[in-house]
């Protein structure tokens, strides 16, 4: 059953994905169970993945049995696995609160919802165990598709900025197989690890250099890497909140394992960091997508916009911890994976819970909000200190690397673009937590009323409870950081890299 | 030195953490205050039983989890940390006491989060007196400095607004801007953060690099409020006054200093600045300081604000006293944490009593007080006497040590710059006091008859006031610990 | 400038595939039409197919069956003489990936239009904008 795991990952969440469609037409209120059972039969699969590993180092399963380079391999080490945990452990957590949300928004619409938050969920966890370069590209399309599908059934403008996601995302898509096709013709391999095993030779080649030029085009456009980001903040912002707080945490996240799935594995870090020579300007674009990502967020007065333009900067911190090219960095970077991730999540559930309580997320209607939802905006405040950066929450240690690693590599530019994101981060919380907690509270029918208890009006216990345990996890990633990073970071980095 | 592992150090920061949620859910308010009485007396019995094991050369280790290769999370207790920590776990039980007076007085809103918050301050403060390595001081320090923001910015005003903001731009700002990129060159360049008795800083750093990132320190450290980046500390006296006495003139400003001393003598290492003479720079810094915080604060009308730079110029003694590099200058400034702790929080609780009983802020409405309210005035002037550094009262002591640390480190510059600033001190107390008795009352709302302060209010007042005097006749305990400090970082 | 001219006409298929791509990429950024910009984006993804499928084919090659491979008797394979299938099987993928792309973006525009009554990229801003007044 065990050697059976990675498998189960996908296909577990695959089937049911089509059992929810059916099932969707003869009874919606089955549609809900068979997701949450499905996707925590996935988180299960998934952390027996990652003690597999721990345990025996890189698992190799092929499927239907064909050998590499030939058949298609899911090949799970230790970076992969890390990140499959947090994709199915983000899955869990956020469809345990869409299920109120859902039947308000999407009534009569369960089957088809919950059909694609599950496909959405195999096609990020599909990405990160293949081992084959096309059959990511696959895969990552059926993540987007889904993606646009789930944004696009949101309200007002929410189908416009999905058609335009889809543009971009399928532009971004093309590169990156157009990439592929190059890296084919060369080496005539698809296999991720037999590809690396080829290149040496043929470093020099035009062919690669474009190659690799068009799968990082293609990978920024689809991570949101500043100047190519114009498409997240208005997907994200009018998407329904119960899916936002699934596709904001995981999809620029896993676009990040896969850049660094190609730059390290693909074309190996002897190509990327050392022979194309290109490290200094990749940092000071994150740079720039750090600073840019921070000052944009500063002019906006809805949160979840607010929250939009946060990821932009954040996915800045990490493109630039991996092309610091040393061990701290790119541990920053992988760190900040797990730990943005689940930041995300918190803010996100922390919005939604807002959203469905006020019907509103602009801040002029967040006035007295400390009083009403004291639970919520804990588990929010929580959210924005660890985004800010103070310890012992996670995303203080994260940062702690991709300093030192920027320290270490001389790039101070790329040190004070962080402290400087620190530093407007704590405006930018500060700003929506002051608001919350100085003025009082006006736009309630009752608010004549005085007394706390009337006010007191918190979000649904099953949306509060997965909040607080994606708050207490950001005090327990941050705690264990040092039992992450030694007993999985340290061996998901290739051996080269000092 | 011999240490002993005791999971001691780790009970005394959570004891207080544990007592929110029963802080929170209790159903009435008497209950709710039991629970902080409970928390804060624990806090101290476990503070007070490691005495013994101080005082007899040993000091105990825990640590809690491994965060990076050569930093964890970890605690040691030694003389210093341990003076610090009996000075605020003890005056905590006393503040609580007075909280409940002021609080329940002023028919205060929201004192569940209030009680809550200062159980978290607490736990932070035992956090940063006991922690082992920068690393673990930073943590606990940034802890403090949030959960006092609900405290400082308790009234939820525009007023509490604006200092909030200040507050968080001068703590967090400073130490997300300044200490946290010198921790991770320190880091980066040695491999550790672990605090030690001569400094971890090897002398092949050049002296440049090491100068700048000791300024930088020193003003990131912002709580110590250190001129120019002392502002935000007047500004915080918008907060409830039993928060203004423990945190602004204990706990808070405490902890910057003493992450200053930290520093200083954990860090760097007294090899180190002697050998660079660097320590110059943190005297005249601190002299400075010590000068103009007392000529502002013979300026100021608003009582507490008076206070709060008298408490800017008094904590710039100790990172003086620090920074001279003797031992007995090093001994007055760990003894003036104590000293000045129960002189000042006298102060306040002075002041609060005034503005609980009369709603009197500002010192020229003050005239003829003494005689509504002779008990507390009388603490007031005791409280002052301390501050001021006059037998028979505790500052005495320690700022007596301090002289004799600028006689033996040959600063006569530094002589002046104490003997100057107590005069200014003096200058700035006693017309209050003087005023209190002796002169008429002009407010209707000063009568002649006496009528203090609740008794909650009253009684904290009167043990502080007389700690301040027992101290002058038993300094002992505190200044075995201060001499053990010394002799650790200064004989080997 | 005969070599010049000859490497353009040698290598035709890739001067194909890099003019359905740019002529897709202008449709897409700058068409006003969304159904414009959908076919648009349609093209982009031809181009790229043509180029996989122009990749696996081989002058004088045959389609890659090997009909006397049955038997038990061995047989020499000169793989030389077939045309490499698997970038011709790669892209029946793309091409459902790219149709079931074209779906989602179909209906998608469908939704825009019954929200706005138009697909004119700067008609509907202008709507947006009047509603956000």
């Amino acid at each position: 059953m065990s050697e059976h795991f990675p498998a189960l990952v996908i296909i577990v969440p695959l089937i049911s994905a089509f059992l929810i469609s059916a099932t969707g037409w003869l009874n919606k209120r089955l549609c809900f169970p068979i997701a949450v059972f499905s996707l925590t039969v996935s988180l299960f699969a998934s952390i027996g993945v990652l003690m597999m590993v721990l345990e025996n180092g890189t698992v190799q399963y092929r499927l239907g049995g064909w050998a590499p380079p030939w058949g298609i391999e899911y090949r799970i080490d230790h970076l992969n696995s890390l990140v499959l945990v947090v994709i199915s452990a983000v899955a869990v957590l956020n469809i345990v609160t869409t299920h109120k949300p859902v039947q308000q928004d999407f009534s009569g619409k369960e089957g088809p919802f919950y059909a694609l938050y599950v496909l959405f969920v195999t096609g990020l966890s599909g990405i990160v165990v293949t081992g084959d370069a096309f059959n990511l590209y696959v895969l990552l399309e059926i993540a987007s598709l889904t993606g646009y599908a789930l944004i696009g059934l949101g309200k007002d403008r929410a189908a416009l900025s999905s058609l335009n996601y889809l543009i971009m995302g399928t532009i971004g898509a093309s590169f990156y197989l157009l990439g592929i096709g190059y890296i084919y013709l060369v080496t005539g391999s698809l296999n991720i690890a037999d590809i690396a095993n080829l290149l040496p030779d043929i470093y020099d080649s035009g062919v690669v250099l474009f190659a690799f030029i068009f799968c990082m085009i293609g990978l920024f456009i689809k991570m949101a890497f500043f100047p190519l980001h114009a498409w997240l903040p208005n997907a994200y912002s009018y998407a329904q909140s119960s899916a936002v707080s699934l596709i904001a945490p995981l999809t620029t996240k896993v676009m990040i394992y896969v850049m660094i799935r190609v730059t390290l594995y693909l074309f190996t870090p002897q190509f990327s960091f050392v022979f194309l020579n290109i490290s200094k300007p990749m940092v000071w674009l994150s740079v720039l997508a750090i600073v840019m990502g921070s000052l944009f967020a500063l002019s906006q007065k809805s949160l979840k916009k607010m929250l939009t333009y946060i990821i932009v900067a954040e996915v800045g911190y990490m493109v630039g911890g991996l092309w610091l090219g040393n061990r701290q960095g790119i541990t920053g970077s992988i760190l900040h994976i797990v730990n943005d991730a689940a930041m995300t999540l918190c803010l996100f559930l922390a919005a939604g819970n807002i959203l469905y309580m006020l019907k509103s997320d602009s801040f002029e209607d967040m006035k007295g909000l400390f009083v009403k939802m004291p639970f919520t905006m804990a588990a929010f405040t929580a959210g924005a200190l660890s985004i800010i950066g103070v310890p012992p929450f996670c995303g203080f240690f994260s940062k702690w690397y991709l300093i030192s690693g920027g320290i270490a590599a001389g790039e101070f530019g790329f040190v004070g673009a962080l402290i400087f994101s620190s530093l407007v981060n704590v405006v930018l919380f500060f700003r929506v937590i002051e608001i919350g907690y100085y003025e009082p509270f006006t736009n309630h029918p009752n608010a004549h009323q005085k007394d706390e208890e009337t006010l007191f009006n918190e979000a649904p216990r099953d949306m509060l409870v997965p909040l607080l345990m994606a708050a207490i996890l950001l005090l327990a990633l941050g705690i264990f950081t040092g039992h992450i990073v030694t007993a999985i970071i340290q061996f998901a980095i290739p051996t080269g890299i000092i | 030195m011999e240490t002993i592992l005791s999971i001691k150090p780790l009970l005394a920061i959570l004891v207080s953490v544990t007592a929110v949620p029963f802080i929170v859910f209790s159903k009435r308010p008497n209950i709710r205050e039991v629970w902080t009485f409970i928390a804060a007396i624990a806090k101290f019995l476990i503070v007070v039983s490691m005495i013994p094991v101080i005082l007899s050369g040993k000091e105990i280790i825990f640590t809690l989890v491994d965060i990076f290769s050569g930093v964890s999370i970890g605690f040691r207790v030694d003389s210093l940390g341990l003076l610090f920590a009996i000075v605020s776990s003890f005056l905590w039980i006393i503040t609580s006491a007075y909280s409940i007076g002021y609080m329940r007085g002023l028919n205060e809103h929201s004192q569940t989060r209030y009680f809550s918050f200062f159980a978290l301050s607490l736990s932070a403060t035992m956090g940063v007196a006991f922690s082992s390595n920068l690393f673990t001081l930073y943590l606990f320090y940034e802890m403090l400095s949030f959960s006092t923001y609900p405290l400082v910015t308790h009234h939820q005003d525009m007023e509490a607004r604006r200092s909030g903001r200040k507050y968080l731009l001068y703590i967090v700002g400073l130490s997300i801007g300044f200490v946290l990129p010198c921790m991770l060159v320190i880091y980066n360049m040695t491999g550790t953060l672990e605090f030690t008795k001569s400094g971890f800083l090897s002398m092949d750093v050049s002296p440049a690099l090491i100068a700048a990132l000791l300024v930088i320190m020193l003003f990131g450290f912002a709580k110590a409020a250190i001129m120019p980046f002392h502002s935000w500390l007047p500004a915080a006296m918008v907060a409830p006054t039993p928060v203004s006495a423990l945190l602004h003139a204990v706990a808070v400003v405490k902890v910057g200093v003493f992450c200053v001393i930290r520093v200083i003598t954990g860090v760097f290492g007294v090899e180190l600045l002697s050998n660079s003479h660097l320590n110059i720079i943190v005297c005249v810094i601190a002299s400075f300081t010590i000068i103009t915080a007392s000529c502002i604060a013979l300026s100021q009308d608003g009582l507490k604000r008076r206070l709060a730079f008298s408490t800017i110029g008094q904590l710039s003694y100790i990172v003086l006293g620090a920074a001279l590099l003797s031992p007995r200058g090093f001994v007055g400034g760990i003894l003036h944490i104590a000293m000045h702790a129960f002189g000042k929080i006298t102060l306040f609780f002075c002041a609060g009593a005034i503005f609980v009983a009369t709603g009197i802020k500002n010192i020229s409405q003050m005239d003829g007080i003494g005689k509504r309210m002779p008990i507390t005035m009388a603490a007031f002037f005791i409280g002052s006497l301390s501050v001021i550094g006059l037998p028979p009262c505790g500052g005495f002591i320690s700022k007596w040590h301090l002289v004799l640390g600028t006689l033996d480190a040959g600063q006569l510059a530094l002589l002046a710059v104490i003997l100057v600033s107590s005069l200014l001190n003096a200058a700035y107390f006693f017309p209050i006091v003087y005023s209190a008795f002796f002169n008429q009352s002009k407010e209707t709302r000063v009568s002649n008859r006496i009528d203090e302060a609740p008794i909650w209010c009253l009684i904290p007042i009167c043990i502080t006031a007389i700690g301040s005097i027992v101290l002058f006749f038993h300094p002992e305990p505190f200044l075995s610990l201060a001499q053990m400090a010394a002799e650790s970082i200064f004989i080997k | 400038m005969n070599e010049i001219l000859t490497t353009i006409i040698s290598k035709y298929n890739y001067w194909g595939f890099i003019l359905l791509m740019m002529i897709g990429l202008y449709a897409m950024m700058v068409k006003k039409n969304l159904v414009k910009k959908i076919i648009g984006m349609n093209i982009f993804q031809t181009g790229i197919i043509l180029f996989y499928v122009s990749i696996g084919v081989k002058k004088g090659a045959t389609i890659p069956i090997i009909s006397h491979g049955h038997g038990k008797e061995k047989h020499v394979i000169h793989a030389a003489e077939y045309i490499n299938p698997l970038p011709h099987v790669l892209m029946l993928t793309a091409i459902v990936v790219s149709v079931a792309t074209l779906g989602v973006a179909l209906a998608l525009a469908i939704k825009v239009y019954r929200e706005y009554d138009t697909l004119e990229e700067d008609e509907i801003n202008k709507k947006i904008r009047d509603q956000a007044k």
